[in-house]
């Protein structure tokens, strides 16, 4: 593997526009990715799903070579009905569009900041990855006191030129006092077999409110890997949706530093699996100044041969006093093949402080489905009323009424 | 103040701090095959057992010191360690209690708990254990009528090699993680219990360890079978004098329930946690495992963990067998500079198998605490449930409260719960407290043991009431 990534950053350097000191800066993180290589089960992050493992499996041998000279068709049946929004549009990894029509231009700046990678503490190998071979990093500036009148959607698409790709992309957010995102991330996925690895960073400054739904619905068979970043200021919200339910892998990873008083972060998120398909949430909520909230609500329904897991962390510093944590992860297992695990850990070093979570697995309730079909409904749709109930549970938490709408139709859930 | 009455302060803090002068016959230093030899020769031990210890040393060779682990400790010159030592006066075993050394009943009388007394007035069989040899068994006739086999683990491989042969390492194998293996290779005392078919234990059986000797890592190895029908409630109890030099502490407990049969196993842990700026203290790596090897069998474990500098231990239950029960109750408490890391691992195997595990920590002063736990239902468990709570107390803004727990489920007809809490004592139950005439301290070990109540009324009662001053005395000076 590592000749072939070796050969392929080659040709990648060559398409890319930048100066050699920047070429020094990736050539740096390909070192470190060829050095640890895709993280495996001996990672105490990844012992649930072995990425390392899965990639070896259902892929077989990538190539990370992506041409980004010549542009893509863009599709526009992939579109989502039914709501105004802005477009972003990843074909391939390639940004074809950027499209801010309804919304006033001097409150917006996007420049493009290849030189500037985005880089944390942790040890990651797959940020590394990506930081190598990423071929535009997008800052979107969000001015003072501007909220955008309509949401913006992300369109992750991947069409039929590539097989056994690794696809890196990466956005950078900043949103000023005051401003306020609705950011959907949608993926339609026209290929198989390709793993894709994408990387935001979210700056929100005082009074900012940042709210990201993450839809992974439609059935396909490639891995996904997603890491936000988010890093709040004083009395700023960031609430993220996950719906996790297409690709055969997807992992989201959510790192969300509290830095100033009274900001508040929500993680919620919706397993909805079956046949081979192996997912996970993992979320880390880093209360460090007083005052601060988080609330996590993960469900999972799980099928045949379907395998969900749950890590979520608070951190609370010693300086953290009155933080309130809240972390709950539920999960129905369908099928003696469906496996579900959770590891929802606790840091704490400040004692006034109110913190606690929960988790509860098993299968559907017997005693419910008793009650159901005494009043007239079959076994399968006793189960399925349960199962709409069950979900709406988190979807219910989304706060904006539009989105959670048509996040409900995405998933099919009856009220 | 000059040094020497400092010392002696230092001593009046910790009760149990003193040292008892024995000429002490020991392996010489380090770690090799000819001192694991050089154990095994001493103790007259058969060819399998010294075959036994080797293959662990052979294990040992590969294997690396864990280091996942929260509490980080100095690193450990293994070489640099004895490995076996024993009172001298051992060479001639005395047959009663009246034989016994008299500086080493002088030592159990300070720790409370003069041998002849506590048997006769208590009922309990005592086996106590000085260093890594026991000295001396009690209330055997009682035992014997019943068949029950209560010895020291060198004792039981003389006289009852087919016993110790079946089940010694078939629930903690030689071939495990790198503490337990160290064991197997070098264990030098233990207790051995038998219980036979459908007998019930007359009476709760009791050790008590004890740390002597500068620089003696103590690995001592408890095998307790509860045989079809049968029952026991066994109890361990510990103190250990005070010492600078760290002091490594590498046991390794198996229990094996069969048919029908109970085990029920306390510890109450009370070793040198180190002064009030973290030098000195016990390191208690401990390893405790027990198998539900048989159908509708029961593995109780209740700790109560207030020493030692740093605690490291998960005390385990494989239920294998089906409706078998497994359960965890446990306190532990920091203080200072004290870090544990405890918790528990339930393995389902077996159909209609059932856990529960119900922690408790509290931390105080500069300590750190984690819970650290696993519960896997295996898929071929069907029907299988586990109920887990764990609560932390938090005392102050320079400790440590973490909870980690795994949760695996592979098996649609089981059912895990999980609930962990973190809090601080409110301010209103103090107020009510102290209103009503306690100082703060005692308001605040009223609220603590309320706290620890679920955990400490699964002791037996003599335990019982021992634990509940404990929990308070470990806390004391934390308030204010």
């Amino acid at each position: 593997m590592n000749e072939q990534l070796q050969l392929d950053f080659n040709k990648i350097i060559k398409t890319l526009k930048i100066s050699e000191k920047e070429i020094q800066l990736k050539k740096s993180f390909l070192k470190k990715f060829i050095q640890n290589g895709f993280p495996n089960r001996k990672q105490e992050d990844w012992k649930f799903l072995d990425i390392s493992q899965i990639i070896k499996k259902n892929i077989g041998d990538l190539s990370f070579f992506n041409d980004y000279s010549l542009p893509n068709k863009i599709d526009t049946s992939i579109f989502v009905n039914g709501l105004e929004h802005n477009k972003i549009i990843f074909i391939n990894g390639r940004i074809e569009k950027i499209d801010f029509n309804y919304e006033d231009k001097n409150q917006i700046e996007i420049n493009d900041e290849i030189g500037k990678n985005i880089t944390f503490d942790t040890e990651n190998s797959l940020i590394d990855l990506n930081n190598a071979f990423t071929n535009k990093v997008f800052k979107i500036l969000i001015k003072k006191n501007y909220s955008l009148k309509k949401p913006l959607i992300i369109y992750h698409s991947i069409n039929d030129k590539i097989k056994s790709k690794n696809v890196n992309l990466s956005l950078n957010f900043e949103l000023e006092e005051n401003s306020c995102l609705r950011l959907i991330d949608y993926f339609s996925d026209n290929a198989e077999k390709n793993f894709l690895n994408i990387l935001y960073n979210f700056n929100l400054k005082k009074y900012s409110i940042l709210k990201n739904y993450k839809l992974d619905k439609f059935r396909n068979n490639n891995l996904k890997y997603s890491f936000n970043n988010i890093e709040q200021d004083d009395n700023s919200i960031s609430e993220t949706f996950i719906l996790s339910a297409g690709s055969d892998y997807l992992k989201n990873e959510v790192n969300c530093n509290l830095n100033g008083e009274y900001s508040s972060a929500f993680v919620n998120g919706i397993f909805s699996l079956n046949e081979n398909q192996q997912h996970e949430i993992r979320s880390t909520i880093n209360h460090l100044v007083e005052n601060t909230k988080s609330y996590q609500l993960i469900k999972s329904v799980l099928g045949k041969n379907s395998k969900s897991a749950y890590q979520g962390r608070i951190f609370v510093d010693s300086k953290a006093q009155k933080t309130d944590g809240y972390q709950l992860s539920k999960a129905i297992l369908l099928d003696e093949t469906s496996e579900f695990n959770a590891k929802p850990e606790l840091e704490i070093y400040a004692d006034d402080v109110k913190c606690s979570h929960g988790s509860a697995s098993g299968s559907l309730n017997e005693d419910s489905i008793f009650y159901l079909m005494s009043r007239g409904l079959n076994y399968q749709q006793s189960k399925e009323l349960l199962i709409n109930g069950f979900l709406l549970d988190v979807v219910e938490k989304i706060t904006d009424p539009e989105i959670r709408n048509l996040i409900k139709n995405i998933i099919e859930l009856k009220e | 103040m000059d040094t020497r009455e400092k010392d002696i302060e230092k001593l009046k803090d910790y009760k149990y701090g003193f040292t008892t002068d024995i000429e002490n016959i020991k392996a010489p230093k380090g770690l090799n095959e000819d001192v694991i030899k050089f154990i095994s020769n001493i103790k007259k031990e058969p060819k399998w057992m010294l075959d036994f210890r080797l293959k662990a040393y052979e294990r040992l060779k590969i294997l690396k010191e864990p280091n996942w682990q929260k509490p980080k400790y100095p690193k450990i010159d293994y070489q640099d360690l004895y490995y076996y030592s024993a009172p001298k006066s051992m060479k001639d075993k005395p047959k009663s209690l009246d034989e016994l050394d008299p500086k080493l009943l002088e030592t159990y009388k300070k720790l409370g708990i003069p041998l002849q007394e506590q048997a006769r007035l208590n009922g309990i069989a005592v086996d106590a254990v000085f260093d890594s040899v026991s000295v001396a068994t009690t209330f055997k006739g009682e035992l014997t009528k019943h068949g029950i086999i209560f010895c020291s683990m060198s004792e039981a491989i003389q006289k009852h090699p087919e016993l110790v042969k079946k089940y010694l390492g078939t629930v903690i194998p030689v071939t495990d993680h790198f503490f337990a293996t160290l064991n197997s290779a070098v264990f030098t005392d233990g207790s051995f219990v038998y219980i036979p078919e459908g007998v019930k234990c007359p009476m709760e059986l009791s050790t008590y360890f004890r740390i002597n000797a500068s620089e003696t890592g103590q690995f001592e190895r408890t095998l307790i079978i509860a045989d079809k029908g049968s029952y026991v409630s066994y109890l361990e109890g510990c103190t250990a004098p005070m010492r600078d030099e760290n002091q490594l502490h590498a046991a390794n407990v198996e229990l094996i329930a069969l048919d029908d049969a109970e085990i029920k196993y306390s510890t109450v842990q009370n070793w040198y946690p180190g002064d009030e700026n973290g030098k000195g203290g016990i390191y208690n790596f401990v390893t405790k495992r027990g198998l539900c090897k048989g159908k509708n069998s029961k593995i109780s474990w209740t700790q109560v963990e207030t020493g030692s500098a740093i605690t490291w231990k998960y005390p385990s239950c494989i239920l294998k067998g089906d409706n078998s029960i497994g359960e965890f109750y446990s306190i532990a408490i920091t203080n200072n500079h004290q870090k544990a890391d405890t918790g528990t691992k339930m393995i389902h195997l077996g159909k209609n198998t059932k856990s529960k595990i119900i922690s408790k920590g509290i931390s105080a002063g500069f300590s750190d605490m984690t819970y650290r736990g696993l519960v896997d239902i295996n898929s071929k468990a069907k029907n299988s449930s586990n109920y887990t709570q764990c609560d932390s107390l938090l005392m102050g803004n320079k400790c440590g409260a973490h909870t980690v727990p795994y949760i695996k489920n592979k098996n649609f007809d089981s059912n895990i719960a999980h609930e962990a809490t973190t809090s601080k004592i409110s301010e209103e139950q103090l107020h009510y407290c102290q209103q009503r005439g306690l100082n703060p301290e005692e308001a605040v070990g009223l609220i603590v043991n309320g706290f620890c109540k679920e955990v400490l009324q699964q002791l037996p009662m003599e335990f019982a009431v021992e634990a509940q001053k404990l929990v308070g005395i470990s806390l004391e000076g934390s308030v204010g």
